[in-house]
């Protein structure tokens, strides 16, 4: 796959990421499997990251999209493609001279009770960033925490509690302000709001969304939840098996999914209004996704895909506009689904259930 | 006569730090062939309230009662109960894998569950009929499956047979306590597509406990809303999502980013829920409501809206919807414009 694929730029680009692979060795698996494979988990992934625009990530469990965040993170070194953080190649660089480069990329982390340590103080918690980087001791370093705990929306008389002290959605607020304590550039949210209440979701996507005009911050936001994406983001990418399957402006995807694994994805989203649910078609696909391990040959997507034909097994497709798409909108499948179309009643051209029987596709995850 | 029918049920539990009132006089029903969607945030009540029903709760005080085909399931001894258990009331889960045990196969639980209770069963009858249940379910190759192990199992593949063993015994009712919250939308969407199509096979009810309100919409026949040990609004699915009464249920619904709508900023309920211990003062809801006024330090009751028993809400609001639109008009302005259109066309 190539950079052609990522969006024309039109404001600065701020990151990029360039054909970036990640494979896990199985390890000790050696029960009836040779000893030399490899998870694909993030497979020949490139994208565009413009200054001050946020960048949704979404795909089912085990598609790669927390695992390409930690790579373009650098806390996972990648196994080949490029980093560009800010014009500057970062995937080679020694843990000291990432240093400087961390202070402007953070991370804030799904689960508010386990990215924080029960035993200290918040205060303590969010000025690690401060004594890490040796940029403010002592009375200077409680003032720009409490800074930062305002901020947040946090009382900053509660510099002394312990996190146990504070409900969910305050400790989402803890991490928030843990992540922004340096004035970062760019902030990865994985899943920062899966694991709250939806009365307090809302909370904390109003407080990112403020906080990202306050500040220019330029997001990337994972989740599953794909009505929270479309609040959030301003372009999106839908991720298969470790590949992009679709990206583009997220009007545009959510409007005009080509992919008919994005459209499957978005037909499943729970709808809260009856109504509506009722009428929409739902395309139910067969099947879980497959083992990275062993991805399927051709789009990876073919054994689940109502739309499949023989191509589809023989060939990648490549991620480029379909059909009369704007540049910024590109999707890798050789079939893309029209305006309009209803894949539900679509039948594959290929013999999917014995593919699946045959390659014992389904459930190995 | 309702198949399961829950009248004031109280449950709470002594802790180091006080009594926490976790189910509060919960009151509902549930019809054969119908699904109950029980919605609330966490620590509203939802788990407890069918835990307990169910004879699950150890160590609680429990008060009311809870019958089921006319019979009491909170006197029943344990005995009893593990008559019912399985047989007559299946329960789903939320996560699948630590309700299936690791170190046996899938098949031979399955087995094991339909002979517990059944000894006449032979081996390869049960076996047999653990093949079927998992086609039922949407297994590919049953027969093979069957002597799978957990592990082997996706995680959708695990609530199938989660589901399976739910309905091994034909129940009339399934509790199914946030079935699919661990499941990937697509795969979210199979669970629930197996679940409705066992219901229409089978006549079987189920009570949905979820925090999704998507998934409330898409399944619930009729729908209790809980808040702090509560009911706050019951109603039939419409009448939940169209013409709620409750400042909370409104406020649950203005909080979910619309799917479809344009990017304004959500309305997210402001503070916290409260604590069951120090509960505040009057209704639960009070400190996080905009609508509150002087009226509600006093808690109040479930009252009708409209005609008796078709839909209740515990609110001092007007009960006419036309006086109690015109005060979410007064009192939110321009901010919910989008539901009151919904509301004005009722």
């Amino acid at each position: 796959m190539s950079v052609d694929g990522a969006a024309q730029s039109d404001g600065e680009v701020l990151l990029r990421v360039t054909d970036v692979k990640k494979h896990f060795p199985v390890q000790s698996a050696a029960f009836f499997r040779r000893s030399h494979d490899f998870v694909h988990a993030v497979d020949g992934v490139s994208l565009e990251l413009r200054r001050g625009e946020t960048l949704g990530l979404v795909g089912e469990t085990g598609c790669g999209k927390s695992t390409l965040a930690r790579c373009i993170m650098r806390l996972y070194d990648i196994t080949d493609g490029t980093v560009e953080f800010e014009g500057r190649d970062i995937t080679k660089l020694s843990t000291r001279s990432m240093r400087p480069i961390r202070r402007d990329m953070q991370m804030i982390f799904q689960d508010p009770y386990g990215s924080l340590n029960p035993r200290r103080r918040v205060g303590s918690i969010i000025g690690d960033p401060f004594a890490i980087h040796g940029l403010a001791d002592g009375k200077s370093r409680k003032s720009k925490v409490q800074e930062v705990m305002e901020l947040v929306g946090l009382n900053p008389e509660h510099y002394n509690r312990f996190p146990a002290e504070f409900s969910g959605g305050q400790r989402q607020r803890i991490g928030v302000a843990r992540a922004l304590a340096l004035r970062p550039k760019l902030i990865v949210c994985d899943e920062p709001v899966s694991a709250l209440d939806v009365s307090i979701q809302a909370q904390i996507i109003n407080l990112l969304s403020d906080l990202q005009e306050e500040l220019d911050l330029t997001y990337i936001f994972i989740a599953h939840d794909l009505s929270v994406v479309r609040h959030v983001s301003d372009r999106v990418a839908v991720m298969y098996l470790g590949k992009v399957a679709e990206l583009g402006e997220v009007e545009s995807v959510y409007g005009h999914a080509r992919h008919p694994y994005t459209s499957a994805l978005l037909s499943a989203v729970p709808l809260p209004d009856p109504e509506r649910a009722k009428e929409r078609e739902r395309i139910i696909l067969v099947g879980d996704v497959p083992s990275p391990v062993a991805p399927p040959s051709g789009c990876r997507f073919h054994p689940r895909c109502p739309k499949a034909k023989d191509l589809c097994v023989h060939e990648d497709p490549a991620l480029v506009p379909r059909l009369d798409d704007p540049p910024g909108h590109v999707a890798a499948c050789h079939f893309p689904v029209a305006d309009g179309e209803n894949i539900a009643d679509s039948t594959p051209e290929i013999g999917i259930e014995e593919r699946i029987v045959e390659e014992g596709l389904v459930g190995n995850v | 006569m309702a198949l399961l029918e829950v009248n004031d049920l109280q449950v709470s539990f002594s802790t180091p730090d006080g009594v926490l009132k976790a189910v509060r006089g919960l009151s509902f029903s549930v019809d054969e062939g119908k699904t109950l969607g029980i919605v609330g945030e966490s620590g509203s009540g939802k788990s407890v309230a069918t835990q307990t029903i169910m004879g699950l709760t150890q160590g609680a005080r429990i008060s009311g009662e809870a019958l089921f085909e006319g019979h009491d399931l909170l006197q029943m001894s344990t005995h009893q109960l593990q008559h019912i258990r399985g047989a007559q009331v299946g329960m789903i889960f939320q996560d699948p894998l630590s309700s299936l045990h690791p170190y046996y196969r899938v098949g031979w639980q399955l087995i094991e569950m339909i002979r517990a209770h059944d000894k006449s069963v032979g081996k390869h009858k049960a076996r047999d009929r653990a093949v079927e249940l998992l086609r039922l379910v949407g297994i590919p190759q049953p027969d093979r499956r069957v002597d799978d192990f957990p592990h082997q199992f996706s995680g959708g593949m695990r609530q199938r047979a989660m589901i399976a063993m739910a309905m091994a015994l034909n129940p009339k009712l399934v509790i199914a306590d946030e079935p699919t919250t661990a499941l990937d939308v697509t795969v979210q969407a199979q669970v629930l597509a197996v679940m409705k199509r066992l219901q229409e096979e089978f006549g079987t009810a189920i009570i949905m406990i979820t925090h999704d309100l998507g998934v409330i919409a898409d399944v619930a026949d009729d729908v209790v809303v809980m808040y702090a040990g509560k009911a706050m609004e019951t109603g039939d699915r419409s009448t939940i999502f169209y013409r709620h009464h409750n400042p909370y249920t409104e406020g649950l619904l203005l909080s979910l980013p619309a799917y479809g709508d344009d990017r304004e900023r959500l309305h997210p309920i402001s503070g916290q829920p409260p604590s069951l211990i120090t509960l505040p003062a009057g209704c639960p809801f009070r400190p996080r409501c905009p609508y509150a006024f002087d009226k509600c330090v006093e808690e109040p009751p479930l009252f009708d809206i409209g005609r008796a028993g078709d839909h209740q809400s515990a609110c001092w609001l007007p009960t006419d919807m036309r006086k109690r639109e015109k005060v979410r008009r007064d009192t939110l302005g321009k901010a919910a414009e989008v539901v009151a259109v919904d509301t004005s066309e009722v």
